[in-house]
């Protein structure tokens, strides 16, 4: 057989036999589950003797496709895996939809696609069926990569960001804005000299940890685009509840604190994709903290804060104590996130 | 950059110590500060200064977010650029959202026009260079801060002799915003607190008018929390004891006679014209028009353009705001038809202006 190109052309997406090739050559190889590899239209696989499944879908399309510490690839497995382990479940499968530019190198393909099995190996996960298409050139950005993630609820498990109470612990399982910081660093025109790396990594593990070692847990939220703020403010609304940040607290890298003040960023709005907000009643509070510290990707967890009774009439409810005893509003990014122009 | 440790000027204890040594010199005087750089607006949100300097200081904002200060005639001069077939109309971030008369960079864009931002002045030369058969136009909004590295890429673009690239200049100048403030009987400031980034370049000299005519001092400041107050504080003293100097509390950004090298880039580039400001109207030399030299880099020379008549938001104050006559907060349409999603005036798009800033860190 002829070798493929060297970049991903419109037959790719055709449903002939160059659509064949790429999916056995690129996505077979990379995956391989037994579902997958069945070859039919749906992956087919056992329910949970639960009774209860947790599904969640994400489009990933961030550019530069490669940053230090990760690509989008990562990206898309870490995102899903996060998204649905937030519920408590025991996440067990993904599918994984490509949408490919017509002149995508095929390395950069294999690459991604090895960087996926990678992760989705990590974080104990089968991608059982997927999808590719391929759109003319300038239809896309290279690549575009959806993934869904299906995972078991445990029975008894009901978390919610509407269930926090007051005198509950807000932990953060590391530091803060390394994702955003390290995409930024790369960003066209924007490029600045930086040890700092995207922190994308799946939680589902460090999650199960802390539901055993904190069983009345009320949620757990990934900070990702809008951070630590966005995440913190739909809980307080969700729940009708105030919450108070402990700013000296908060884990944040010498680096990332230096590029959020040399950008003009808030530190608590920059993007995260390896870190884990969860709300715990205070008298499981050290016992989460020792579990987040035991898992993988929490050495660096902290308590961060406390959830209070609602500011009447306020309409903040999250506010960021300073090492100062000054408190400020701490409320959700408008718009898009940009570097200072002065 | 994992060299830049600024844990020294958040130190807490020093934070405290500051702000005790304010509420004692100030005792129970009360006076206005105005802090003429968007960024302090911020970073006095962010700190949290407004909740425990003592109720006597009060701190306005001033026109030191360049969004913010430029005028609808202006913004309607971009939005006809962005119209010019085939044209790449580029400028920094939050100067696309900002509306004018009837329209937006933004607005234009949705309607197809190709509006661009980016990071760097030079990244729209690059953009040129790299598309020969479009016209590429640089919207350089800014102060003394940005203005040398427009005059750079003015002289890159014409060092590689591009005919495709221009710049909409809208360049201005802080000295003579202060002079109109100074001079307005509507204002009462009793202190400037003077822009960081904006005297890394100019020095301490284009303020002392601010003495020497208004008996008014002001003191240049940083960033950091500890910077912040040490500015404050030195003014709080100055005002009390009656001694209105200038002086330079940002010691580690900002050097006394400023960056010579860069204002002979300026000087070289451009020259001054009177501007338009939101809010101060027409000052003269405060702005930065391209030099005849340079003519054929300059935009509003080279397309003949006819901006729509300019009309102003009803209601909108934000030319109020601009001069510390009134806080945001004082705006009727503050928080209600006027918010960062639906932004009736620049100081509520631009993340350094004075309303966006006030609307994020409200009670």
């Amino acid at each position: 057989m002829p070798a493929m190109p060297n970049t991903v052309l419109l037959g790719h997406g055709s449903g002939g036999q160059m659509m064949k090739r790429i999916i056995d050559e690129v996505f077979y190889e990379a995956f391989g589950s037994p579902e997958l590899l069945a070859g039919n239209d749906a992956g087919v696989a056992a329910l949970p003797a639960t009774g209860r499944i947790a599904l969640s879908t994400d489009s990933f399309v961030v550019t530069p496709h490669f940053f230090p510490g990760g690509d989008i690839g990562r990206l898309a497995v870490c995102g899903t895996v996060n998204d649905v382990a937030t519920s408590g479940a025991r996440v067990r499968y993904l599918s994984c939809g490509f949408i490919l530019e017509e002149g995508f190198p095929l390395a950069d393909l294999r690459r991604i696609c090895a960087s996926m099995a990678e992760a989705a190996r990590e974080a104990g996960v089968s991608i059982i069926t997927g999808d590719t298409k391929v759109v003319e050139r300038g239809g896309a950005d290279g690549v575009y990569i959806n993934t869904a993630g299906v995972g078991e609820v445990p029975a008894g498990i009901e978390l919610s960001g509407a269930s926090c109470k007051p005198s509950d612990i807000v932990l953060l399982s590391g530091t803060l804005g390394d994702h955003g910081i390290a995409i930024m660093s790369q960003r066209e025109g924007l490029s600045f000299e930086t040890t700092i790396k995207s922190d994308a990594a799946p939680l589902n593990h460090l999650i199960a940890a802390v539901l055993e070692a904190a069983p009345h847990t009320r949620c757990f939220r990934d900070p990702t685009r809008g951070g630590l703020a966005s995440t913190l403010n739909e809980f307080a609304a969700a729940s009708n509840v105030s919450i108070e940040v402990d700013e000296e607290a908060v884990p944040v890298s010498p680096a990332v604190r230096g590029a959020c003040e040399m950008l003009g960023y808030d530190v608590f709005q920059v993007a995260n994709e390896g870190k884990m907000v969860a709300v715990v009643p205070a008298e499981e509070a050290n016992a989460a903290l020792a579990a987040m510290q035991g898992a993988p990707y929490g050495a660096n967890a902290a308590i961060i804060g406390r959830v209070g009774e609602p500011h009447e009439g306020a309409h903040a409810q999250v506010r960021v104590r300073t090492a100062w005893g000054a408190t400020r509003v701490l409320d959700m990014l408008v718009g898009e996130q940009l570097p200072r122009i002065c | 950059m994992d060299a830049l440790d600024l844990s020294a000027f958040r130190d807490p204890h020093l934070v405290r110590a500051l702000l005790d040594h304010i509420r004692e010199t100030l005792g129970e005087r009360e006076i206005n500060l105005m802090e003429v750089c968007g960024t302090h607006t911020v970073s006095i949100g962010r700190y949290g200064f407004r909740s425990i300097l003592p109720a006597g200081l009060h701190l306005l904002s001033g026109p030191g977010c360049p969004v913010c200060v430029t005028a609808n005639a202006d913004i309607d001069r971009a939005v006809a650029l962005a119209r010019v077939p085939g044209a790449i109309i580029t400028t920094f971030g939050d100067m696309i959202r900002v509306p004018g008369s009837t329209s937006s960079l933004a607005a234009e864009k949705a309607a197809g026009a190709d509006a661009r931002v980016v990071y760097s002045p030079l990244d729209a030369v690059e953009l040129a260079a790299a598309n020969p058969e479009r016209e590429v136009i640089f919207m350089g909004v800014g102060f003394e801060t940005t203005a040398p590295a427009i005059a750079a890429c003015i002289l890159e673009a014409a060092a590689r002799e591009l005919t495709n690239f221009s710049v909409f200049c809208v360049h201005k100048t802080t000295p003579a915003a202060l002079r109109a403030i100074a001079n307005d009987p509507k204002t009462a400031i009793d202190g400037f607190i003077l822009p960081g980034h904006v005297s890394t370049i100019t020095g301490l000299d284009p303020y002392r008018f601010l003495v020497d005519e208004f008996s008014i001092p002001g003191v240049v400041t940083g960033f950091e929390p500890v910077d912040v107050l040490e500015g404050i504080a030195r003014l709080v003293e100055l005002i009390v004891a009656g001694t209105p100097a200038i002086e330079n509390a940002y010691r580690r950004g900002v050097a006394n006679e400023g960056n010579v090298v860069a204002r002979r880039l300026v000087d070289q580039v451009f020259e001054p014209c009177d501007a338009l400001w939101r809010g101060l109207g027409e000052l003269p030399a405060s702005g930065l028009a391209i030099r005849e030299e340079f003519a054929h880099l300059d935009a509003a020379r080279r397309f003949p353009i006819e901006a729509e008549p300019t009309r102003e938001h009803a209601g909108c104050r934000c030319g109020d705001v601009l001069r510390g006559i009134i806080a945001p907060t004082d705006c009727p349409l503050f928080g209600v038809a006027c918010t960062p999603e639906n932004p009736v005036g620049p100081c509520m798009v631009s993340s350094e202006g004075s309303c966006a800033a006030y609307f994020r860190f409200r009670d």
